[in-house]
């Protein structure tokens, strides 16, 4: 019976915790430096360290900005100034670390280092640019979108 | 002689005065925006790579500073070669806030009790000084089981190990929104065994601060 008891209460806790992760924020602003904000359903956030993001947020820097995230997969993106960053579409399990992330640089720099979900599975992450599509195989890297060609 | 070739130069001078100016030209096309990729080092040396697309071309970069162009206009993808001094002069204010890496930390348990070795108490310091040291902390807490036993039960168990040591840390002060707890069960063996090995370097939660 105690065992029964036992059993009952961690598959409720596994149940409580899954729930919870469904409304956990998909990752944090950590650094932030002059003008940067996250654009939210029409609604402009300033980004200060502990920020909690959610897919589909807009992270966005001004001429003296810079801004560094951290997923819960451990991934991390920063991006440097005048830059646009899409959080496009995120999902993370952390018993499995079967997951997704999709994300956008329309217009900037950005630094990424990937996390868990690009280890597990590495087709399941991608950074969108406006001329191409990176497929993220477990690495460090960087990307710039929309500069001029040079002559 | 001189002055018929004189007279010829003219008229072809007054012939080109004499047509109609050319409709102007429309200005060139503004040339298309490009996106550049670079791949970096890793640090711990482990084999990277990123695949950059347009359409039907493709480039695989896998080694450092490998680099790729793709031009909004098309083109196909262009390989090419960057450097560190080239990364950081364009890319140097993004690499500036790169946030700082996570850190990792491992507990252990006395055989078959819920308490830890004196030594992960110590590890529980290291914890604090950690997230005491960072601006912003959220913490991990994810346990892990040997291969003793079914996985399903293994999740179980784990994720049970992991809220143990949420609940401790709760009770020394961390805010309940900045500190998860997940089991791995037995899918992350640290040490390699078969099915069904006990392995007590296995039996541990792992705290991860970034």
């Amino acid at each position: 019976m105690k065992n029964l008891l036992r059993c009952m209460v961690a598959l409720g806790a596994a149940w409580a915790s899954c729930l919870c992760a469904q409304t956990v924020d998909i990752g944090r602003v950590k650094v932030a430096k002059g003008q940067v904000s996250v654009l939210r359903a029409g609604q402009q956030l300033p980004a200060t360290p502990g920020l909690q993001l959610r897919a589909a947020d807009e992270v966005r820097t001004g001429a003296d900005g810079a801004v560094g995230i951290t997923m819960s997969d451990n991934s991390t993106l920063s991006a440097g100034p005048n830059s646009v960053l899409a959080l496009d579409r995120y999902s993370f399990d952390t018993t499995t670390h079967q997951g997704r992330f999709d994300s956008s640089l329309r217009q900037g720099t950005l630094a990424v280092i990937s996390g868990k979900i690009a280890k597990q599975s590495p087709e399941s992450m991608t950074v969108r640019t406006p001329a191409a599509i990176l497929g993220v195989r477990g690495t460090e890297f960087v990307v710039s979108a929309g500069d001029a060609p040079a002559r | 002689m001189h002055w018929a070739l004189s007279l010829v130069l003219l008229i072809a001078l007054a012939g080109g005065c004499t047509t109609a100016p050319p409709p102007p030209s429309p200005p060139p096309p503004a040339p298309a925006l490009v996106d550049t990729i670079v791949l970096l080092p890793e640090r711990d040396g482990r084999a990277t790579a990123v695949t950059v697309t347009q359409g039907s071309s493709q480039a695989v970069l896998d080694r450092p500073y490998a680099a790729a162009t793709a031009a909004a206009g098309g083109g196909g993808v262009r390989p090419s070669q960057s450097s560190a001094a080239d990364v950081q002069a364009r890319f140097g204010a993004a690499l500036a806030a790169q946030p700082p890496r996570p850190a990792s930390f491992v507990l252990y348990f006395v055989e078959g009790r819920d308490a830890l070795t004196d030594e992960s108490k110590a590890v529980v310091e290291r914890v604090f000084a950690e997230i005491a040291a960072r601006p912003a902390p959220d913490i991990a807490v994810i346990g892990h089981t040997d291969s003793v036993g079914a996985a399903a039960a293994n999740d179980v168990l784990s994720l049970q190990r992991a809220e143990a040591i949420r609940r401790e840390l709760l009770q020394r002060g961390i805010v309940s929104q900045n500190v998860q707890a997940s089991g791995r069960g037995e899918r992350e063996l640290l040490v390699p065994t078969a099915d069904n090995v006990a392995e007590p370097r296995n039996r541990r939660v792992e705290i991860i601060v970034r």
